[in-house]
């Protein structure tokens, strides 16, 4: 079987997800216990809209018909209005979306970039000190809440050592223009447009966010890391490259290193679920201009449609990277492969 | 000595022999003592012969198989002995040195060949990884040189099995690779650990053949590790029979098969179905093996033994020479 | 898994030497574990204290507000400080034990006591009933769950028991798919199968033979959870959703604080924050030590 066929078939089974996803968001606000007019109309509403509101979403219908329309509105584009901006909650969330992308990709990068490292040295020295200080790490980020990590980074980078900006968004306006939008990635629109000193903006105000939200995905990295190269390199056919000669860097690599990549490629459906919600606290710390930062406004002032959307599109989104992480998985392992 | 210069001497007539372990001791650390898993081990192979090495698990023939080739884990201990294989001391060995030694001139076929081969790696690459260490070739040759490699192990269309996976594979077709895998470099000395283990009767057979094929066609010496006594009677030119750590009986195969003197040797013939055996006759060895972490007597079997004696808890065990090449440590001798 | 073990003890043909070598090593890793464990085991209790004898035990009122001692740094008298209200930060973190320890264990006991049953029945009856399981749970995994959480609140309004519910809804999947494969594996067992043959029903067997027996390894589950379910309670009061000012409650103190970092007032945010780690830790550990003692072979 080829890739793209096997990576069609993933992309269907990936499609009664994506219909659960939408019947719970529906049912979230339709069918429990209390009046989804009152829920939509938002706290500031009176008798009038309210009942505007209800006429509007045909709430007297039957829950079918309601649920129809639904999915009606939402194939095309609409996803409602939101109360506090009063604009498209799709259009709001699509300007928003390339701010948390791109927070998001870097705290994953640095996870990655940390923890795989850490993991591979701690196996292969076990019992070293290494080891210890990965298996203390991991002990430890594991049991910090993101959004106190963010804290305490932002009063020790910020406001002690003064090397951090500000925590306020994705770029100091006063001194930076955002770059010429291609991609809508500060870092790759100012890398591509040439201008370094905003690109050095950007990455100095996305350093603490990506590194807080970072530790984070660390921690199940670095363990799952650790814990499949030790299986791989305790295995019998590292054994049989050893008795063959192979050099220790060909073992390693070659041998232990890429079947132990299999759990690690896994580990990151998981690791991504945790970044998308821990995002949310994030953005909220660092006043990043994202959909997190967006719904939290929205839920605070009871902007219904707007959490709605929100949560829709973060679940899509994390059902695509999960996509993702199985082709990653294919191309790991032929074995999975296989399966089909 | 350059290698080729080694292989050269190698191949001249009657040298000493290709592998000698003389008396080697070895321990495991363990929190709870050291456990003697090898004590005054001694044996020979020289090229062109088939020598087993039987007894129960936990006989310590596996533990000696690893030694030779340096892969004891770090826990393992060499107490005294030596390990001489083309003349070189092998305990001396750095790692640099001990990794080229091994797959071109000392090859191992493990048992559980499904496991013991790389499940996402093409089973050709396998071979081809073996190659390129140890040969000056490019990626080409070293392919073509492991289809040939295939090819000799008599593995069906290799060109196309080269791109197989280990999963794509039966049990025998992985153990086939495995000797291809460790014949590709023409190595020496070939030592085979259970290499038949969870295969079925005939292609037990064909694995088996191979291996003696490889003997007759290149005068390679093979050590081979099992329990299976009535494998080792027939493949075998002599056996080495292990009991707790302790080598008890050697001799030319027929031999030990009709005449074995260590008490021992004589239950595990008692209790293998062969030829001259009928099932109902088979009788089992009484008792286990002794702790190997615990003091020990000097006769490891003294405890299963009808025939011991007080000499037996007492006094270092004597060898005896029971015939032309057949030694025996006991002091009742059957 | 397993510590390492020897290149020889891997085999299953290695001496008892070196099998026993690899056993020796998992009870070394045991005791090294163990020291950590009395370090949680300790930390437990001072957290249950705290939750039970909570205003007892606090040196100030929690909700008391002081006016002429606001954001004072810790002191003898205030040993946390005071925040901007000048309520004693140690009393208020001493308190908001009891609510973030209560919502945890709460949201948890739901999803085990309903995971499981659903998971065991499901995995019990097969067909239908457990395929429209999974796929409810296949749901509920398809969202990212804090976001799931933020959700369910909002939806069903803004209340300390909707946090509670919310983290039991996102944990369900957690236990219920373990118990639904561990039943599944055992229904056909002997010792189920001779259940059966004695008469006994459905639910006899499921609650008598089945998960009594799988019960070790969920407590394992529910203990490492624990630490997560505090995590996303606090994570949701953080960002201003169910618990409201002025209750006590970690997250909303750290919340509440992170205002005074720019000026340097550390103390409003650290203490409550130091206080929601340290009890992830503990669970985390205890559930760690708990695996250890129970279930050793799923040792990472």
């Amino acid at each position: 079987m080829n890739l793209a066929r096997i990576a069609a078939k993933r992309l269907l089974g990936a499609i009664p997800s994506l219909m659960g996803v939408v019947v719970v968001t529906f049912l979230l606000s339709h069918a429990l216990p209390g009046d989804p007019a009152v829920l939509f109309a938002g706290p500031a509403a009176n008798a009038d809209s309210v009942a505007q509101v209800r006429a509007h979403l045909g709430l007297d219908r039957s829950l079918l018909a309601q649920f129809l329309s639904y999915v009606g509105d939402m194939a095309h584009g609409n996803l409602g209005q939101s109360l506090t901006t009063g604009q498209p909650v799709l259009a709001d969330l699509v300007q928003r979306l390339p701010a948390s992308l791109e927070l998001t990709a870097a705290a994953i990068l640095f996870a990655v970039a940390v923890a795989v490292p850490l993991g591979v040295l701690a196996a292969t020295r076990e019992g070293s000190l290494a080891d210890h200080l990965c298996r203390s790490t991991v002990t430890v980020a594991a049991a910090f809440p993101t959004f106190f990590v963010a804290l305490l980074l932002v009063y020790v980078f910020y406001y002690l050592l003064r090397i951090a900006p500000e925590p306020l968004g994705r770029l100091n306006d006063v001194y930076f223009e955002a770059p010429p939008a291609l991609t809508g990635f500060y870092l790759i629109d100012a890398a591509v447009a040439g201008e370094w000193t905003t690109f050095r903006g950007a990455l100095s105000q996305m350093a603490l966010p990506a590194v807080s939200l970072g530790l984070f995905a660390l921690a199940p990295i670095a363990r799952i890391t650790r814990a499949s190269l030790l299986t791989a390199l305790g295995s019998d056919f590292v054994r049989t490259a050893r008795a063959c000669g192979l050099t220790r860097r060909k073992v390693l690599v070659t041998y232990a290193m890429r079947n132990a990549a299999l759990p690690v490629v896994n580990v990151l459906g998981m690791v991504f679920s945790f970044v998308l919600g821990a995002n949310v606290l994030i953005e909220d710390v660092f006043g990043w201009p994202g959909v997190g930062a967006y719904a939290v406004k929205a839920v605070i002032q009871s902007d219904y449609v707007a959490v709605q959307g929100f949560i829709l599109m973060m679940a899509t989104l994390y059902i695509l990277l999960n996509l993702l992480v199985d082709l990653l998985s294919i191309a790991a392992d032929p074995r999975v492969r296989m399966e089909g | 000595m350059t290698a080729l210069a080694a292989k050269r001497a190698l191949a001249g007539g009657a040298a000493p022999p290709l592998l000698a372990v003389e008396d080697l001791t070895l321990d495991f650390r363990t929190r709870q003592g050291a456990v003697h898993a090898l004590d005054g081990v001694s044996l020979d192979v020289s090229r062109g012969e088939i020598v087993g090495v039987v007894g129960e698990s936990g006989s310590g023939k596996s533990v000696l198989a690893y030694a030779i080739m340096g892969l004891t884990d770090a826990a393992g201990h060499v107490r005294s002995g030596r390990i001489a294989f083309a003349g070189r001391d092998m305990l001396g060995e750095d790692p640099a040195q001990l990794s080229d030694t091994l797959g071109r001139e000392i090859s191992m076929i493990f048992q559980s060949p499904r496991t013991a081969l790389n499940p996402i790696r093409r089973v050709g690459l396998q071979i081809a990884d073996v190659l390129l260490r140890h040969g000056n070739m490019s990626r080409r040759e070293a392919r073509a040189r492991a289809v040939e490699a295939l090819a000799r192990v008599r593995v069906p269309d290799p060109e196309r099995r080269f791109d197989a996976y280990p999963f794509e594979l039966s049990g025998g077709l992985c153990q086939r690779v495995m000797i291809a895998m460790a014949i590709a470099c023409a190595p020496f000395l070939l030592i085979a650990d259970e290499p038949t283990t969870g295969l079925d009767v005939t292609t037990q057979a064909v694995v088996m053949d191979l291996i003696r094929d490889q003997v007759r066609a290149a005068n390679t010496a093979v050590l081979l590790i099992t329990h299976d006594l009535a494998l080792a009677g027939e493949y075998c030119d002599r056996i080495v029979v292990m009991h707790a750590g302790h080598v008890v009986e050697v001799a030319p195969a027929p031999r030990l098969l009709q005449q074995p003197a260590h008490p021992y040797a004589a239950l595990l013939i008692g209790a293998t179905p062969g030829a001259t055996t009928r099932v109902d006759d088979l009788t089992a060895i009484p008792g286990g093996l002794p702790d190997l972490r615990q003091a020990l007597p000097p006769c490891r079997f003294l405890n299963r033994c009808a025939r011991s004696d007080a000499r037996c808890g007492a006094e270092p065990l004597p060898t005896r020479r029971m015939g032309d090449g057949h030694l025996v440590r006991c002091w009742n001798p059957l | 898994m397993a510590p390492i073990a020897p290149l020889s003890a891997a085999r299953p043909l290695a001496p008892p030497a070196a099998r026993s070598f690899a056993s020796l090593r998992a009870v070394r890793y045991a005791l090294a574990e163990n020291r950590l464990t009395l370090v949680a085991g300790v930390l437990f209790c001072l957290l249950l204290l705290c939750a039970v004898l909570g205003g007892v035990a606090a040196p100030y009122n929690p909700l008391a507000t002081d006016t002429t001692a606001r954001l004072q740094p810790p002191t003898t008298a205030h040993l946390f400080g005071t925040d901007a209200l000048g309520r004693d930060i140690l009393s208020r973190v001493m308190v908001a034990a009891r609510l973030d320890l209560g919502m945890a264990v709460s949201a948890v006991a739901i999803s085990f006591v309903i995971g499981t049953a659903l998971g065991a029945m499901a995995g019990y009856t097969g067909g239908v009933v457990d395929a429209v399981f999974g796929r409810v749970m296949d749901t509920i995994m398809a969202f990212p769950l804090f976001v799931l959480a933020m959700g369910i609140v909002a939806a069903l309004g803004n209340s300390v028991l909707n946090i509670i519910l919310a983290t039991a809804v996102i944990n369900l999947p957690f236990y219920g798919r373990f118990a639904r494969a561990e039943v599944n594996v055992r229904r056909d067992l002997a010792y189920v199968e001779a259940a059966r043959m004695g008469g006994n029903g459905a639910v006899r067997i499921l609650s008598g033979h089945i998960v009594r027996n799988i019960l070790p390894t969920m407590a394992v589950q529910a203990s490492l959870n624990m630490g997560w379910a505090i995590l996303n309670a606090a994570g949701l009061s953080f960002i201003g959703l169910g618990v409201r000012p002025p209750t006590p409650e970690w997250g909303i103190m750290v919340s509440e604080g992170a205002s005074y970092i720019i000026s340097g007032e550390w103390w409003t945010f650290v203490f409550p924050g130091a206080a929601l780690m340290l009890a992830v830790f503990c669970f985390n550990l205890l559930g760690d030590g708990l695996r250890d003692v129970l279930d050793p072979r799923r040792r990472t």
